[in-house]
């Protein structure tokens, strides 16, 4: 069990130790400065010239979010109709069939915001060219695409006073070729070397030892599996995730995977200190970020490890962990740093079954994705401190009774209006639809819908509702793992879940964008002795207050309806 | 709008030209030189595939090391894990069953010393491995049926397992099937 913790501690150095020089690295690659990749220059040359972009051409901000939507839109066109008719295109070994309108319609939505709300399974649900040319792809340009964004939020910091934000195409091109691909192939050829399977070849037929006649599904997963961690997407080959044995399959392959996911949003931090030459600045958000960061790491931890306490009573000795849903070659430890990690950034892959986790971890799992700007998915996770910055800038004028500023702008009523909005639709979304599911199985359970709301459910009582709580939450955090009990796959799950997904989406991106638009703009007012110090410790103790505030006012009920009602009652 | 979607389109398609086509036939490339040729590593007795080496199965007769329980009853073309919350009184009923059951086939075991992974379901459905206290609580079960000495088996569950990594990182633990397989060979 020691080497257990140690092993959790090795991961979560590591990663800070990639981070910062990982962080310096793309603010100079976005700010056009020389870096060692500058041999990619001629590639780049030649796709702003097939895409007919000048990549030096400013973009005020509503350039720069139509740019970003137009493509978006497109992509979401592009994967909806290939998904429909994979069966009718190459590349299907098993026989695959097509997906359901609605199926495609929320795997395409889902995969275009980021995210990896799977509701089929990896080895039946999509051909490898669906894998390829629909998810893997996604998996890289929406991750681009949230990576482009902050760049732009950057760019508003960094100016005293301006109308541009930069271009978008340049951003979106140099994020897949200056950072994603090239630490994709690193990752990659780590796990192929690791044992996970690169090669096209469909199912194997295989007899066991005892005699049984196995299927073992196959496909070329390194590439994917390596993009679905950096890019903070989650999205896994096989159903089983990164808890599949091929997909994650020794102990340093789970090390490298985890630090996949966390590494690019941890650095962004840095990048930020770099990019606008203000690095106590980024030190700060780091530390209030982190701060959250280390006690839930600590409090799932601790509770994995310690077992389930229903199996306690049972007089089973759980001396590694609970074991429900985890794989031995990962263990307790390293699978309840994964579950925080995961949902910290947006990622949503898991190496163990979250809905079998005990009751705490589950809640703090979810608290986490409600937070959602612990590091956060790439580039959205400091859009989305950014937007408890501004609030916190709000309260601490009105604390001492001056006009609010950020970075030397005035901020006024139009963007802590944005601000505000922003906050207030997540938990419009989380809490509205969970209570209209909830109030689909109390009141009509037995409907007359494909699947009935009776049958939605894997679990009874405040577990079931934690499944509800859990699949909007993940949906709106554009996370995508799941208490994968419910049964999500039909119409309702589908569209609902859909129309959350790209709310959760696009609001969070386009209201950050818009406010640093806004405040870009304004008239630069050097800072006095006088001015609120966004960058000092106090500044820093005062957002994480306005974090647990604002989530512990919108969640609490919630979660106390969920997780802590199971906690009380195992307890 | 209109000015965008050219440019969009274009971008659109060297992108996937990129990360859809080339980088998986890359990765698909140098998968060739990793053991197993990127297909997945085989474990073969007799010249015979019998097993993927990291893919679990079954093991239900007295004369072999069990894995874990499995969800999928270990269909390796549908993995999943049971999703069973902590508190569910039809899964700790199930917990229940695999414990009678397994005290039923092992006779010298106290309830106590039974490694709750050994009743519980993982994550994949198929894990390859169990951990060696729960390799060694078999131990007495195997040596009555193959009427072996239990030393010998004591012995080989300990060539068989992994320690931590570099003997500092992660837990220990044996591979059922390799296990199995040298099982087989044992005189």
């Amino acid at each position: 069990m020691n080497t257990e913790i140690t092993g959790t501690i090795l991961i979560v150095l590591l990663t800070l130790l990639l981070a910062y020089p990982l962080g310096r690295y793309m603010a100079k690659v976005f700010a056009g400065q020389k870096n060692w990749l500058d041999f990619m220059k001629p590639v780049e040359k030649l796709i702003f010239k097939i895409g007919g972009v000048n990549p030096d051409e400013g973009m005020n901000w509503k350039q720069f979010l139509k740019a970003m939507l137009t493509i978006n839109l497109l992509w979401f066109v592009y994967a909806f109709f290939v998904l429909m008719f994979q069966d009718k295109l190459p590349l299907n070994p098993d026989g695959n069939p097509g997906q359901t309108p609605d199926l495609a319609f929320n795997t395409a939505i889902s995969f275009l915001v980021n995210c990896n709300l799977q509701h089929y399974s990896g080895e039946t649900g999509v051909t490898y060219f669906s894998q390829l040319f629909v998810i893997t792809f996604l998996q890289f340009v929406s991750a681009a695409t949230g990576l482009a964004a902050l760049i732009a939020l950057f760019n508003g910091l960094k100016e005293k006073t301006t109308q541009n934000l930069g271009n978008f195409w340049n951003y979106f091109v140099k994020s897949i070729t200056r950072v994603l691909l090239p630490l994709c192939i690193v990752v990659a050829v780590l796990l192929v070397f690791s044992g996970t399977p690169a090669s096209f070849d469909g199912k194997d037929s295989i007899t066991t030892l005892q005699g049984d006649s196995v299927q073992v599904s196959r496909g070329p997963a390194a590439g994917m599996i390596a993009i679905k961690q950096l890019g903070t997407n989650g999205g896994g080959w096989f159903g089983a995730n990164s808890s599949h044995p091929l997909e994650n399959p020794t102990y340093f392959s789970n090390i490298v995977e985890t630090i996949s996911i966390l590494v690019i949003p941890m650095a962004l931090v840095f990048s930020l200190g770099f990019y606008i030459n203000r690095r106590k600045l980024s030190t700060v958000i780091f530390a209030v970020m982190s701060v959250l960061f280390v006690l839930f790491c600590c409090i799932n931890i601790y509770y994995e490890t310690r077992g389930n306490p229903a199996i306690d009573k049972m007089g089973i000795t759980q001396s590694i962990g609970s074991m429900e849903g985890k794989e031995i070659r990962t263990g307790s430890a390293a699978t309840a740093l994964w579950s925080v990690i995961t949902t910290s950034t947006s990622n949503g892959s898991v190496n163990g079954m979250h809905d079998s986790l005990t009751p705490l971890s589950g809640g703090v799992v979810i608290l986490d994705m409600m937070i959602n700007a612990l590091y956060g998915g790439i580039g959205v996770g400091l859009l989305n401190y950014f937007i408890f910055i501004i609030i916190a800038v709000f309260i601490s004028g009105l604390m001492v009774g001056r006009t609010p500023e950020f970075m030397g702008h005035k901020v006024e009523a139009r963007e802590v209006k944005i601000a505000a909005l922003v906050t207030l639709l997540s938990a419009f979304l989380i809490k509205g639809f969970t209570a209209f599911a909830a109030y689909m199985v109390a009141h009509h359970p037995e409907i007359a819908w494909s699947v009935k709301p009776s049958a939605w459910l894997n679990n009874p009582g405040y577990h079931g509702f934690s499944e509800m709580l859990y699949e909007f939450t993940s949906s709106n955090a554009n996370n995508g793992s799941g208490f994968e009990g419910l049964s999500d796959n039909n119409i309702f799950w589908n569209v609902t879940t859909g129309f959350v997904l790209i709310l959760g989406r696009y609001l969070p991106i386009i209201g950050p964008v818009a406010i640093i638009g806004l405040l870009a703009k304004k008239k630069y007012i050097p800072e006095s002795s006088g001015t609120l110090r966004t960058d000092s410790y106090t500044f820093g103790a005062m957002t994480l207050a306005v974090i647990i505030i604002i989530n512990a006012l919108s969640y609490f009920p919630a979660l106390a309806l969920g997780p802590i009602a199971e906690y009380l009652s195992l307890y | 709008m209109k000015k965008y979607i050219s440019p969009s389109l274009r971008l659109t398609l060297v992108m996937i030209v990129l990360c859809a086509v080339v980088f998986p036939l890359l990765i698909a490339g140098i998968g060739k030189l990793a053991p197993g040729g990127g297909k997945g590593e085989t474990i073969a007795v007799n010249g015979k595939v019998v097993g993927y080496e990291k893919i679990g199965q079954r093991f239900t007769e007295d004369k072999y090391f069990w894995g874990r329980p499995s969800a999928v009853d270990y269909n390796a073309a549908g993995s999943a894990g049971s999703n069973k919350g902590p508190s569910n009184p039809d899964y700790l009923k199930l917990v229940q069953e695999r414990i009678d059951s397994f005290l039923v086939h092992n006779p010298a075991v106290k309830k106590k010393e039974i490694p709750s992974e050994l009743v519980t379901a993982s994550g994949s459905g198929l894990d390859p491995d169990i951990s060696p206290a729960a390799a060694k609580i078999q131990i007495a079960r195997i040596a009555s049926v193959r009427n072996i000495d239990q030393r010998k088996l004591h012995t080989l569950v300990e060539t068989h397992t992994d320690g931590p990594m570099l003997g500092l990182f992660g837990p220990s633990k044996v591979n059922v099937l390799k296990l199995n397989i040298a099982l087989d060979t044992l005189k």
